[in-house]
């Protein structure tokens, strides 16, 4: 699905990512765990291809393409999609003319027919109730005076609408509460299939407690130092980072 | 992704204004130059009463002894007033029937997607079409006559309805009000005149369409509406006109009077061609909009969607004079390239229990310098007046300017009072949200901005609010990389 080689990124000529090599095949979980600023979120971004950072060296593909120099919405169209740690508000602007924005670029891109209103309705509806919100949410102006859980809550619900080939987490846990955390879990479960890949990017594992990884990935001072499956995450529970730096 | 948003900014945002074409037309035309011997020939032209020649030439002594106004925050080059041309005409005669009119007019207007046909029009507006300095065509006056409403140019209403002129005209906007507004009231060769009766809800839109047709000439028209008791309407202009080199000078003035329980609704759709993108030609937009609430439980409200000119220079006013009388003001101001627009309100409570509410959205692009300034006025009797402010302000890129200006003048210590005012960049994390999403750059501006502009758009009636919409979307095209 996703592969990246030796990915060095940087902001403001301060190197971040420092030679990154990752692959997510299709149908897999990953998981990155680090400390706050190892890099885990810069990773997310730059892989999304967010102009804020520089890629000074490296490759990123997915599907077997280059994306390494696309711009933003060729790799969402492409079927990369970001669940924002900090999803920013656009006043007047209501989550359904967004997201019916959004379905149309990609069906058009992919030479389908526009999803007709009903449809749409249908399919938001369905999809709001399992996320425990009411249909007045399509009404509302995307992330303007949402709660914490709310704009998760329309991060997952956008995830379902678009249904990527990958979709990245970037702290999609922090600052949740219990329910919140295991309805956005039940949300993310609902999404994976064995066509699809997720990479969710914590520095907990209590969502690790609802989501099964595949693999799981510890990230130090933008490298990957250590890769395992879910014991890794006990033993970094248990003993913190520190013994995995050399 | 600064410097590649500037790089875009600077080579795309000459979107092609699509109605700078000129008609080739058989005009009369005045020599350029001002003095009392024009003004005469103007007002004998029109066959117009002696009362109102004194009162043009009034307004011209009065108009040489002032000062065009420097306060405002635009710089331009002077007009040359003795360079203009103060009358242009199509050589053919106005009757009632609008199958005289000339072709090519038609075929202007249809051009600019107006029909002059009854059937043809959209259904409940009815229009009066200015072409230069004089009305060519008014539809659907014998079905608004039904209904005791007078629909008609500036010019008809003179001769037919001159105690109503004569009663109402400058009776708001003073002939000395200020500079443009004295030397539109000398020279002012049309417009629109619109008298709803007592109790009565005019049955459709009306409107007027400008035109700028002729080069070097100014065009100044002249609207007037009087809302009486218990009645409503609502009213739309829109303008355009040829690209230009040379800027062109419209001066207008619009009276408007609410009586006891009437309505007005007025709304603009400004989009005079701009000049190109390194600020060469473009209408010079300095035009006096006033009304007042003069009975009780009156309200007057302006929406205003201001895309083109070179330079404007415009603040629709409300004053409040009944009690329970309400003034609003609604604008979307849009620069880009080098265009300067100072715009805003004033708002004035005289009566008891007035209130007033002004939402300006000021959007920036390329060299775009946008100023909103906005006065409330709350004089001595004003009991609990009330008046609610907001002033938003968006930036396209780093070359541009917002600007706001808000004046506050209280005498009485009822006054409720609220101001909010907000400068954002168009943020590049909003782009980025929307980006990966898969939505286009383009897209993502005019859904932003649209978003930023709801409030204002919302009150616009409905064809027009999509044609807002619409002229947004195109004048921002490739506004940001």
């Amino acid at each position: 699905m996703i592969k990246i080689e030796n990915l060095k990124a940087s902001i403001e000529d301060k190197e971040i990512l420092k030679g990154i090599d990752l692959e997510i095949p299709k149908g897999e979980i990953h998981v990155i765990m680090g400390r706050n600023g190892s890099g885990k979120s810069t990773l997310a971004n730059v892989i999304a291809g967010n102009e804020t950072y520089e890629v000074d060296s490296g490759l990123i593909a997915m599907n077997g393409n280059d994306i390494t120099e696309m711009s933003i919405e060729n790799r969402a169209l492409q079927g990369l999609f970001l669940c924002f740690q900090y999803p920013v508000a656009i006043p007047g602007v209501s989550m359904a003319y967004f997201l019916r924005a959004a379905l149309n670029a990609k069906n058009k891109h992919d030479g389908k027919e526009e999803m007709d209103a009903v449809k749409f309705l249908a399919t938001a509806k369905k999809i709001l109730s399992d996320l425990g919100l009411d249909d007045s949410f399509l009404k509302r102006s995307i992330n303007d005076g949402f709660s914490g859980g709310e704009k998760k809550k329309s991060e997952i619900l956008q995830l379902l609408m678009l249904n990527p080939q990958l979709a990245i987490l970037d702290e999609t846990d922090s600052g949740l509460d219990v329910d919140a955390l295991r309805t956005v879990a039940k949300g993310v479960n609902e999404f994976k299939n064995d066509n699809n890949s997720v990479l969710i990017i914590t520095h907990y594992q209590r969502l690790l407690e609802y989501i099964e990884p595949d693999v799981v990935h510890i990230m130090i001072d933008g490298k990957i130092v250590k890769s395992g499956d879910m014991k890794l995450v006990h033993e970094v529970e248990k003993n913190g980072y520190s013994w995995l730096m050399k | 992704m600064i410097d590649k948003n500037q790089q875009i900014i600077d080579s795309a945002i000459d979107q092609e204004y699509k109605y700078g074409f000129t008609t080739d037309i058989e005009t009369t035309t005045f020599e350029p130059g001002l003095d009392e011997g024009v003004i005469t020939k103007l007002s004998k032209l029109k066959k117009e009463p002696q009362w109102l020649l004194d009162w043009r030439l009034k307004a011209y002594e009065s108009w040489k002894k002032m000062e065009e106004p420097t306060w405002a925050q635009v710089d331009y080059t002077p007009v040359d007033y003795q360079a203009l041309s103060y009358y242009s005409a199509p050589k053919y005669k106005k009757n009632d029937s609008l199958d005289d009119v000339d072709p090519d007019i038609i075929d202007t207007y249809n051009k600019l997607g107006i029909s002059l046909n009854e059937q043809k029009r959209l259904e409940g507006v009815a229009v009066d079409a200015v072409f230069d300095s004089v009305s060519v065509a008014t539809t659907f006056k014998k079905e608004l006559a039904k209904h005791g409403v007078i629909f008609c140019s500036f010019s008809e209403a003179v001769i037919d309805h001159p105690e109503l002129v004569k009663k109402y005209l400058g009776s708001v906007i003073p002939r000395t009000d200020n500079y443009f507004a004295a030397l539109n009231s000398a020279v002012f060769s049309d417009g629109s005149f619109v008298y709803i009766p007592k109790n009565v809800r005019c049955p459709m839109e009306l409107s007027t369409y400008f035109r700028i047709n002729a080069a070097n000439t100014g065009q100044f028209e002249r609207t007037l509406i009087i809302a009486d008791e218990g009645s409503h309407v609502s009213y739309l202009e829109g303008c355009t006109a040829p690209m230009r080199d040379e800027n062109q000078l419209h001066a207008a003035c619009v009276e408007l009077v609410a009586h006891k329980d009437a309505t007005i609704k007025y709304s603009t759709i400004q989009n005079w061609y701009a000049g190109d993108k390194e600020g060469r030609g473009g209408i010079y937009n300095f035009v006096t909009k006033r009304g007042i609430c003069a009975g009780d439980r009156a309200k007057i409200s302006w929406t205003q969607v201001e895309t083109g000119s070179a330079v404007t220079w415009k603040y629709p006013s409300v004053i409040m004079q009944g009690d329970d009388s309400v003034g609003e003001f609604y604008s979307v101001a849009v620069t880009k390239n080098k265009q300067q627009a100072d715009t805003g309100t004033k708002m004035i409570h005289i009566g008891k229990n007035t209130k007033s509410t002004i939402i300006s959205k000021g959007i920036s692009a390329g060299e775009g310098q946008n100023t909103y300034r906005g006065g409330v006025k709350i004089l001595k009797n004003a009991d609990n007046a009330r008046n609610f402010s907001q002033c938003d302000s968006i930036l396209i890129g780093n070359k541009c300017g917002a600007h706001t200006f808000p004046y506050i003048d209280v005498k009485n210590p009822t006054a409720k009072m609220e101001h909010e005012a907000t400068t954002s960049s168009i943020g590049e994390d909003q782009l980025f949200y929307c980006n990966q999403r898969g939505i286009n750059l383009d897209d993502s501006v005019s859904m932003i901005v649209n978003g930023f502009c709801k409030e204002v758009f919302a009150e616009l009636p409905m064809e027009f609010a999509v044609e807002a919409k619409q002229l947004i979307e195109v004048t921002l095209e490739n506004s940001v990389g």
